[in-house]
């Protein structure tokens, strides 16, 4: 195996086991610190040996059990200090994981952690970011444009919350579970939405590597939740927004309004499989949340030759403010030369409106459908 | 575990006799389930008296040491296994009183 096979393998295993790995170290020593820390700590101990050693068999378990015994050695530091609880709870811990009620799945638990309502939306995302997405915290810093140490000091300060509060690990009962999965999604839209349309003054009018990871994220919880119509419906939205990404910028970086994109460039698989999901709520008859209605409405209609070719002369009412959008035909009174192109910088927040110690992107409000 | 759930008093002034009556009920919830350990109702902290004994003789101050718009108009310390319990008694607690209220964890 050539080290860049070995680098794949592990940035692979990082994709796939890192919440699964901080899941179960949550679960085991009752603490997000000691969690994250041990996770980080088998990571880096895979970088040193496996281009020696070998990729292992089971990735995830090999991790699982290095963090294992980088958390029981943390704690056999930290008892030496003194407090004696950890150590024998660590050796004890034998009880059957509690009943789940509705789902069960270590992951699901440290994602309804990390979004609980006690905590404040910029830190429900930030928590999320490091602890199911694994991104590092100087990652999620220059994703929101703060400094490094103040986000660092938002993550330590909400894992002292959960525990000082006694936040629960654990999926809800199945009578909040609905109100609780609503602010999961809320959290991965916000993240999506950071990405699809950048609010930073310095950055790239589109992040992938924002709208990447709430699409991972999403598909994570559709994994686990196969049965809920919003997740379905928010993972169809935002794939069937990222299918565009490429054509919503042009080449010298300006943003490209829907009427004026090329159609060959969208992504037909995330259209189809956003298509797939779409059709199977309409099919499930009940009534859609907003992220289905959402989503059903989304500008990819199909298909791209005609588009390219404007023919048409009916023209679409224009939506840029309305919650729904609308394709819109190019036509000679509404085609591209009536159309100015709008730059990058005119898609953003207005300057005022951008703080670098705030999240300008952090609402509970939903920006309107794009129409970009 | 414990918390304390204080009421926030901004401008409301004491509770109105529907009010006492429906906090009467609440508090018999806590009892019947196990949660209750305590609770009080405070007046205006305008009666108050800061008395600093830190150095040398005891000093009293008439008055609230924090003059504020909001005020601590009253709480209760409950017993919950963890916060999502806690926070659903104090969302009752705040109807019941009709007033605001906070959750602070006891140090464990």
């Amino acid at each position: 195996m050539t080290v860049i096979d070995v680098r794949e393998a592990i940035t692979q295993a990082h994709r796939d086991e890192w919440a699964r790995v901080v899941a179960a170290m949550t679960r085991r020593f009752g603490d997000l610190d000691i969690a994250e820390e041990a996770a980080a700590e088998a990571f880096a101990t895979a970088v040193g040996r496996w281009p020696a050693d070998g990729v292992p068999h089971n990735p995830g378990a090999w991790l699982t059990t290095t963090a294992n015994r980088k958390a029981i050695d943390r704690i056999r530091r930290e008892n030496k200090r003194g407090g004696k609880q950890k150590e024998a709870r660590m050796l004890y811990d034998d009880d059957p994981p509690d009943s789940l009620g509705a789902i069960d799945d270590e992951r699901l638990r440290l994602i309804f952690t990390c979004c609980h309502p006690a905590l404040a939306m910029e830190t429900r995302v930030a928590l999320t970011l490091r602890m199911v997405g694994g991104l590092t915290v100087p990652e999620i810093a220059r994703a929101f444009l703060v400094r490094e140490t103040a986000m660092g000091q938002r993550i330590t300060r909400a894992k002292a919350k959960i525990k000082a509060a006694r936040i629960p690990y654990q999926v809800p009962s199945a009578e909040d579970l609905p109100a609780r999965v609503s602010g999961v999604l809320a959290v991965l839209f916000l993240v999506f939405n950071e990405g699809y349309l950048a609010t930073g003054p310095d950055t790239d009018p589109v992040r992938h590597d924002l709208t990447a990871e709430a699409i991972r994220l999403t598909r994570l919880i559709r994994a686990l939740m196969p049965e809920d119509g919003e997740v379905a419906g928010l993972l169809a939205l935002m794939l069937l927004t990222e299918a565009r990404r490429i054509a919503r910028v042009s080449a010298s970086g300006e943003l490209v309004p829907l009427g004026e994109q090329d159609r060959g460039t969208w992504d037909a698989a995330l259209v189809a499989e956003g298509h797939r999901l779409v059709r199977e709520r309409l099919a499930a008859g009940m009534a859609p949340g907003r992220y289905q209605i959402l989503a059903a409405s989304t500008p990819c209609t199909p298909p791209p030759v005609t588009y390219a070719t404007p023919t048409g002369r009916r023209s679409l009412p224009s939506t840029t403010s309305s919650s729904v959008s609308t394709p819109r035909r190019s036509s000679p009174s509404t085609g591209p030369s009536r159309s100015p192109s709008l730059t990058a910088r005119r898609w953003h927040w207005p300057p005022s409106t951008v703080s670098r110690t705030r999240w300008p992107c952090i609402t509970p409000t939903m920006r309107p459908a794009p129409t970009c | 575990m414990r918390y304390l759930v204080s009421v926030i008093d901004d401008g409301a002034g004491l509770a109105t006799p529907t009010e006492e009556a429906d906090i009467d009920v609440f508090n018999d919830r806590l009892r019947a389930e196990g949660h209750w350990v305590f609770a009080g109702g405070l007046g205006s902290p305008d009666p108050a008296t800061v008395i600093d004994n830190r150095v040398g003789e005891a000093v009293f101050t008439d008055g609230p040491f924090l003059e504020s718009k909001e005020y601590l108009a009253g709480f209760w310390i409950i017993e919950a296994p963890d916060l999502d319990v806690a926070l659903k008694l104090a969302a009752e607690g705040s109807k019941r009183c009709n007033r605001k209220v906070e959750v602070r964890p006891f140090l464990s």
